[in-house]
């Protein structure tokens, strides 16, 4: 059996009377691509946000390679409210803030893209390696880190060649080409040295061509870091062409996972999301 | 230019910055209105500067700084009180509590210390707070300082509402200067380092600055530590100027007049702070004084001109510079005498330029 790289354990999100996502559990293998559909609303972003600590769930664990990085069990009025559909509740609680997640080792694109807009190409990148940096602010305000300096610039350096991207380095971010600007925000995620990579709608706004070029970037990138890749995406076509696996929600609930070829036979999927053929 | 040149170039002006500035004190007297002009500009560049760090650098919007400058005034004041007057200044204190007596300089760090402990404290709890509410919690930590250090029971350190006096001044113009210049050597060692690029990040996006792993609490009550620290400083220096202390001075209006400073030279650049604190000086207290004179061509007197209406001229000047500037004088630019070099030698390669003296801030 592969090794897990990301599993997310009867996750429940509830807002208030809202329940976002309801005891969700999927897996991401080591080396895969799983994409993760469903109409709008559906909770697909609501669930990033559990895995990335933007929000702490209801109820649920998250483990990255098999370790506990996120629990909570809903208590109190919490637990009065619940909505989920399983009572099987986790036992510890573990909420960690998303920059601690970003440490881990999960990294995450935005659905609108949030670039540091002011900033060059090559500053967007090199913020990202201030995390795992070895200095503190005396250091850094006498230049004794120079050393830790000139490593976090050879990376940043070295990233934007692997990525294409150095020839815009002294570009502001938000001057560049959309689809330039959604390679940044993937560079950038990659710049925080991730196991787990998480796409939020990469592909949207996309024409046919430029699909077909992320889609053979992202698999360029997954062999090059030796990622394990989780895509929120609409555009079936490049679901299909990119996924190993998928997982379908609707109102927060999985109604089918598999194969792109499964997921496109399945009637439930074609009722709540494909929809009939006519536009295929 | 390479980056050796650059240094080389920068060193040779502050050296002719300070030399400037011993020989003009020299040839116009201490207590000449230029020098005093210069001395109080240079102090509220640091001030100012303080402000721009936290406001335009991390996106914090505090009104707090009156009360770290207190802080940093009377932590100064205090201890560098001669003991043979202490008596006679804490005359209703029976000569105060504390008898200990630092030189100058250590005094100073101790008032930005001072700030800086007590910035660390309150920004514990305020800064889970957002834009405004930032502003108004920070803004009644100054308020609320203020009241207590006229407090009667804390005479014995504060001399209660009575003024501080007797402390060392300035011996000469080039003291704030050097001081000052350390500090904004600091500062923006600081900001283009890589904290300044994180702080920068949280400015500009806080939700993505998270994802990319910088932990927004700890990196912003680093940043209000640090530019309290600087606030401190300034602070003392300010009583060092003044000569005098006192709590009621420090009002949500100095605050807000500093603020107005940051926002004229631009939120964002350092460099726009010094020049902006330099021109809001010299017009308050120095320029636009004449409007304050009653004046007469012959035996007509002209209008307008009394006591007071400086203030009218100053205010609509600030609103046309704001509403042509919109972004401050300098918006987020750095000034750099390279910088201008090399454009004046990119456009005319056969003129020499001669480098104009002031802001030799890199």
């Amino acid at each position: 059996m592969s090794e897990s790289a990301l599993r997310l354990d009867n996750i429940t999100m509830q807002f208030g009377g809202v329940t976002a996502v309801d005891s969700f559990s999927m897996n991401v293998d080591k080396g895969e691509i799983v994409a993760l559909i469903g109409p709008n609303g559906a909770g697909k972003t609501t669930a990033f946000n559990c895995i990335t600590g933007v929000y702490t769930p209801t109820n649920g664990a998250v483990y990255l390679f098999d370790k506990k990085i996120v629990a909570n069990h809903p208590k109190g009025k919490a637990l009065k409210t619940y909505g989920g559909t399983s009572r099987d509740f986790e036992k510890d609680i573990i909420v960690q803030s998303p920059d601690k997640i970003t440490k881990l080792g999960i990294a995450r694109t935005f659905q609108n893209i949030r670039l540091f807009k002011n900033e060059t190409v090559f500053d967007n990148v090199l913020v990202a390696k201030h995390m795992r940096a070895h200095q503190n602010v005396v250091t850094a305000m006498l230049r004794l880190n120079f050393r830790e300096e000139e490593r976090m610039r050879r990376e940043t350096a070295d990233l934007l060649h692997m990525q294409d991207l150095y020839q815009y380095k002294d570009e502001i971010a938000d001057s560049l080409p959309y689809g330039l600007q959604r390679r940044l925000e993937i560079a950038r995620a990659l710049a925080t040295d991730p196991k787990v990579l998480l796409l939020d709608e990469p592909a949207a706004g996309m024409n046919p061509n430029e699909t077909a070029e992320l889609s053979e970037f992202i698999r360029k990138i997954k062999d090059e870091y030796n990622l394990s890749i989780l895509l929120i995406e609409h555009h079936m076509d490049f679901v299909n062409q990119i996924a190993d696996r998928i997982y379908v929600l609707d109102f927060g609930k999985k109604i089918a996972e598999g194969t792109p070829d499964e997921i496109n036979d399945n009637p439930a999927v074609i009722e709540a999301y494909l929809g009939v053929d006519d536009n295929a | 230019m390479d980056k050796k040149k650059q240094i080389i170039i920068s060193i040779v002006l502050i050296i002719a910055l300070f030399a400037g500035l011993w020989i003009t004190e020299r040839l116009v007297g201490t207590n000449s209105m230029l020098i005093v002009v210069l001395k109080k500009a240079v102090i509220y560049a640091l001030l100012v500067a303080s402000i721009n760090l936290l406001q335009g650098f991390s996106g914090l919007f505090s009104l707090g700084e009156a009360g770290f400058m207190l802080l940093g005034a009377y932590t100064y004041a205090i201890f560098t009180i001669p003991e043979a007057v202490k008596g006679n200044v804490y005359q209703y204190y029976n000569g105060g509590l504390i008898h200990v007596n630092l030189p100058v300089w250590l005094a100073l760090i101790l008032g930005g210390l001072v700030a800086a402990f007590f910035a660390f404290l309150i920004g514990f709890v305020v800064l889970k707070l957002k834009s405004d509410y930032l502003a108004i919690a920070t803004l009644g930590f100054a308020e609320i300082l203020r009241a207590v250090f006229q407090w009667d029971a804390l005479g014995g350190i504060t001399n209660g509402s009575n003024i501080l006096r007797s402390f060392p001044g300035f011996k000469s113009v080039l003291y704030p200067f050097v001081v000052v210049g350390l500090c904004m050597t600091a500062m923006m060692l600081l900001i283009n380092s890589s904290y300044g690029r994180a702080y920068k990040a949280i400015r500009d996006d806080e939700i993505a600055a998270e994802a990319m792993g910088i932990n927004l609490f700890k990196t912003k009550l680093q940043a209000f530590v640090i530019s309290s620290f600087f606030a401190g400083i300034g602070g003392g220096l300010l009583a060092m100027y003044q000569l005098t202390v006192k709590a009621s001075t420090f009002t949500s209006g100095l605050s807000d007049e500093l603020l107005l400073i940051a926002v004229i030279g631009g939120i964002g650049s350092m460099t726009g702070s010094v020049i902006a604190s330099f021109l809001y000086v010299a017009a308050n207290e120095w320029w636009l004084r004449f409007l304050d004179q009653p004046a007469f061509i012959g035996t007509f007197q002209v209008p307008l001109l009394r006591s007071g209406f400086r203030k009218v001229v100053f205010s609509v000047i600030i609103m046309v510079i704001v509403l042509f500037y919109q972004q401050g004088l300098m918006g987020t630019r750095e000034f750099s005498i390279v910088g201008i070099y090399e454009k004046l030698t990119g456009l005319k390669k056969k003129k020499k330029v001669k480098a104009s003296g002031g802001g030799t801030e890199k």
